[in-house]
C-alpha cells in the first residue's frame, strides 16, 4: 500500500517543505514552537527546531498576530499565522476584514498581503458555542480573502502550499473533528490551484456540490446511491472563496439538479450563495429546486445529543439527493 | 555634548522645511474644500505639524510609517509627493491609490508610508509586523506607528506594545496627544495621567517618554533617541507628543466642546512662529530663504493641483481591479 497520512501530518508537510522552499515564510501563533509543544494540534511540531526564529511563539494577542502577519507581508514576508480556533478570529476582524482584505484594492494595487491564517474548528467534539463554528460565509462576503477548506490530506498538502504561495490573503480552515482521519500521501511540493473546484466523481442525474467535512459523507453515500442507478456527480470546492461558478454551472447544466452541503449553519451562508448562482443561469434547465444541507441556526450546543441535533447528517445529504430525484409536474 | 551637538542647526531648519511643507498643503486643501472643488472626509492636522515634521526630520525615506485618518502631515513629513497626495483627495486615478483609497487611506510605499488607516488603533499591529519584517532581515530599518490620545485606550495598543516589548522590535509608537478624541477630553477617556507612562506595564524592552510635540528641540530630539534605539535593537519607544488640534476632528467641526480659554491659550504660543524665529537666530536661514522655501512650496501645491484638476476619474473598470493579484 501507498504512503498514508492524516490531515494534521499533512499541514506540517506544507509548512516544512514552504519554510524549506522559501526563506521569507515565517510562521507565528499561540503555542507554536516545540518548547510549547509544537501547536495545541500538533500541527507545527518540530518546525520551530528546525527553522529557529522564523517560527514565533506569541502573546495571546489575535490583533497582534494578524496585525504583525500583514505589517510583515508589507514588507516582502509570507507569514503564516495560527489562529488556534476559528471563534477565536472574532477578536481579529478588523486586520483580517479592514486591512488584510482590502489593502491592496485601497492602495489602488501598491500593496499586497501575502499572508495565510490558519485556523481550525468544526462541531463534534463537545467544545460547545464558542469553540466550534465553523465562519467561513464571514469571510466570503469580504473581497479580497481567498477562503480554502480541504477535505483530503493530500488535498490539505497542495492547497496550503498553494495559499502560502498566493499573493493575497488566504484563510485555511481545518476540520478539527477529522484531523487525524488518514488518506494517500501526495508526492513532495504537491501544489493544487486556488479559485479552481474540483470534479471528483461524474455523474448524470445531481450535482452534490461541498466542501470540507460533508465530501468524506458524501464518498461513502455517492458509490450506495450508484448501486441503486442513482448517478452523482461530486464537487469539491476547495476554495469557496472566490467560487469556482464555472465548474458548478457546467455540472448542473449537465444534470439539472443540484445539493450543495455545509457543516456551517444554514441561513444567509454559502449553500444560498451558490443556490442563487446556479438559479441566475440555469432556472430553465433545472429540474428539481436547488436543495441546502447544513447545520441549524442555532449555537453549536454542548450536549452530545443536541451537538448531534444541532449538525448536518450524513442522512440528511442522501435525503436530499433523492428529494430532487423525486417525479415532479412538469412546469 | 553641547545643545547645538544635540540638536543642530541643520536638523532645526529641517523641522522648520517639513513644517512649511504641511502648513502649504494642509492650507491649500483646506482652501480648495472651502470653494467646493473637493469633497473629502478630511481630519486637518493643524497644529501638530511639528510633531510629524520632527519624525520626517529623522527617519530615512527606506524607514516604514503606518499613520492614520489624520495623516496628513505625517505623509507629507514622510516625503509623499504633493501631486499623489493632491490628485488622491482629487479622487482621480493618477492619486496615490488611484483614486480608491482617499484621503483617510493615503499609501505610497516608495515614501515609506505602508498604511494609512481609518481605524483607531490599527496603525500599531501593522507597524509591528513591517518592524518584524526588518528584525528578521537586519535591515536596519525602523517603523513608526503614528496615533492619537484616544487610541491609546484600545485593545491593539495593548497587545502591540507587549507584542514590541516581548519581540523587542524596532517599533516606534507615536502617540500624538492632542488631548481630544473627537469631542470627548482626554481626562474623560484615559485612566493614566499620561500615555508614556503606560510603558511601564511593558516591562525593560519599552521606554516611555513625554514630549512638548509642538517644540522642536524636544520633539526631534526625543525621536532621534527612540530611532537610534530602535535601530540599534535595543527595542521600541512609546513616544508622546503633547500637541493640539486647532481646527477641529474633522474639517467643519466647529469644536464647540473645547474651551475658548483652551484654545487661545495654544495659539498664544505661536508655536510655528517660535520655530521660524529659533531657525533665524540661529543663522542657518534668512528671512529671504525662508520666504523662498515657501513661495517654492507654494508653486510645488500649485503644480500638483493643476495636474489633479487635468487628471482623469479612474475608468468604471477599476471597480473590479487590485482585489486579487495575478497568482
Ligand atoms: C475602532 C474605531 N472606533 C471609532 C472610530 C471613530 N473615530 C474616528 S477618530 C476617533 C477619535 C480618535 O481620537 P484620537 O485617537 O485621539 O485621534 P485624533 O483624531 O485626535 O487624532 C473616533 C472615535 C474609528 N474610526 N475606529
Ligand atoms: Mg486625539
Amino acid at each position: 500500500m501507498s504512503e498514508t497520512m492524516t490531515f494534521t501530518q499533512a499541514y506540517n508537510r506544507a509548512l516544512d517543505e514552504a519554510m524549506a522552499a522559501d526563506s521569507s515564510v515565517l510562521l507565528l501563533g499561540e503555542d507554536i514552537g516545540d518548547k510549547e509543544g509544537g501547536g495545541t494540534f500538533k500541527v507545527t511540531a518540530g518546525l520551530s527546531t528546525k527553522y529557529g526564529e522564523r517560527v514565533r511563539t506569541t502573546p495571546i494577542s489575535e490583533q497582534a498576530i494578524i496585525g504583525a502577519a500583514i505589517g510583515a507581508s508589507l514588507a516582502g514576508m509570507k507569514p503564516v499565522a495560527e489562529i488556534m480556533l476559528m471563534n477565536f478570529i472574532t477578536v481579529a476582524m478588523d486586520m483580517i476584514v479592514n486591512h488584510a482584505a482590502k489593502l491592496r484594492f485601497m492602495s489602488g494595487g501598491q500593496t499586497s498581503v501575502p499572508i495565510t491564517i490558519r485556523t481550525r474548528t468544526g462541531a463534534g467534539i463537545g467544545a460547545g458555542g464558542q469553540h466550534s463554528d465553523m465562519l467561513e460565509a464571514w469571510f466570503c462576503h469580504t473581497a479580497g480573502i481567498k477562503v480554502v477548506v480541504p477535505s483530503t490530506p493530500a488535498d490539505a498538502v497542495g492547497l496550503l502550499r498553494a495559499c502560502i504561495e498566493d499573493p493575497d490573503p488566504c484563510l485555511f480552515i481545518e476540520d478539527a473533528l477529522t484531523r487525524t482521519v488518514k488518506g494517500p500521501a501526495p508526492v513532495a511540493n504537491h501544489r493544487l490551484p486556488l479559485g479552481k473546484a474540483h470534479v471528483e466523481r461524474e455523474g448524470s442525474d445531481v450535482t452534490f456540490i461541498s466542501y470540507g467535512r460533508p465530501m468524506q459523507d458524501i464518498r461513502k453515500i455517492a458509490p450506495r446511491l450508484a448501486e441503486e442507478g442513482i448517478s452523482v456527480e461530486v464537487i469539491d470546492l476547495r476554495t469557496v472563496s472566490p467560487l469556482d461558478t464555472d465548474t458548478i454551472l457546467a455540472s448542473v447544466a449537465k444534470t439539472g439538479r443540484a445539493v450543495i452541503a455545509h457543516e456551517a449553519v444554514r441561513s444567509f451562508g454559502v449553500g444560498a450563495e451558490v443556490a442563487a448562482r446556479i438559479q441566475e443561469h440555469l432556472y430553465a434547465e433545472l429540474k428539481a429546486p436547488v436543495l441546502r444541507v447544513a447545520s441549524k441556526d442555532v449555537a453549536v450546543p454542548f450536549s452530545r445529543v443536541l451537538e448531534q441535533e444541532f449538525l448536518y447528517k450524513g442522512s440528511d445529504i442522501e435525503a436530499a439527493i433523492r428529494q430532487t430525484l423525486e417525479p415532479r409536474a412538469p412546469r | 555634548m553641547t545643545a547645538s551637538d544635540s540638536f543642530p542647526a541643520s536638523a532645526l531648519l529641517d523641522v522648520y522645511r517639513n513644517t512649511l511643507k504641511i502648513k502649504t498643503v494642509d492650507e491649500g486643501l483646506r482652501r480648495l474644500i472651502m470653494s467646493g472643488a473637493i469633497h473629502p472626509v478630511f481630519h486637518p492636522p493643524t497644529g501638530q505639524e511639528i510633531v510629524a515634521a520632527s519624525m520626517g526630520a529623522v527617519l530615512e525615506p527606506s524607514d516604514y510609517l503606518c499613520t492614520i485618518y489624520r495623516g496628513l502631515h505625517d505623509q507629507v513629513a514622510k516625503g509623499m509627493p504633493m501631486k499623489l497626495i493632491v490628485a488622491e483627495y482629487f479622487m482621480k486615478t493618477t492619486g496615490a491609490c488611484k483614486g480608491k483609497g482617499g484621503a483617510m487611506h493615503l499609501t505610497h510605499p516608495a515614501s515609506g508610508v505602508m498604511v494609512t488607516t481609518g481605524v483607531v488603533g490599527s496603525s500599531m499591529p501593522i507597524a509591528n509586523g513591517l518592524a518584524w519584517a526588518s528584525q528578521i532581515k537586519g535591515d536596519g530599518r525602523v517603523s513608526v506607528a503614528c496615533f492619537g490620545d484616544g487610541a491609546s485606550n484600545i485593545g491593539a495598543f495593548h497587545e502591540s506594545l507587549n507584542l514590541a516589548a516581548v519581540w523587542k522590535l524596532p517599533t516606534i509608537f507615536l502617540c500624538q496627544n492632542n488631548r481630544y478624541a473627537e469631542c470627548t477630553t482626554y481626562e474623560d477617556a484615559t485612566s493614566s495621567k499620561t500615555v508614556a507612562e503606560r510603558a511601564a506595564a511593558y516591562g525593560p524592552n519599552m521606554v516611555g517618554v513625554t514630549v512638548d510635540g509642538n517644540d522642536a528641540r524636544e520633539m526631534w530630539t526625543a525621536m532621534r533617541d527612540a530611532v537610534a534605539r530602535a535601530r540599534a535593537g535595543d527595542g521600541p519607544t512609546l513616544l508622546e507628543a503633547n500637541t493640539f488640534r486647532f481646527s477641529g476632528h474633522y474639517f467643519g467641526d466647529q469644536d464647540p466642546y473645547i474651551p475658548k480659554e483652551e484654545k487661545e491659550a495654544e495659539k498664544a504660543k505661536d508655536s510655528i512662529g517660535r520655530l521660524r524665529q529659533q531657525v533665524l537666530d540661529s543663522g542657518v536661514a534668512t528671512e529671504a530663504d525662508l520666504d523662498a522655501l515657501k513661495a517654492q512650496f507654494e508653486a510645488e501645491f500649485e503644480e500638483a493641483v493643476e495636474f489633479a484638476r487635468a487628471s482623469p476619474d479612474p475608468g468604471l473598470d477599476e471597480i473590479y481591479k487590485d482585489i486579487y493579484g495575478a497568482a
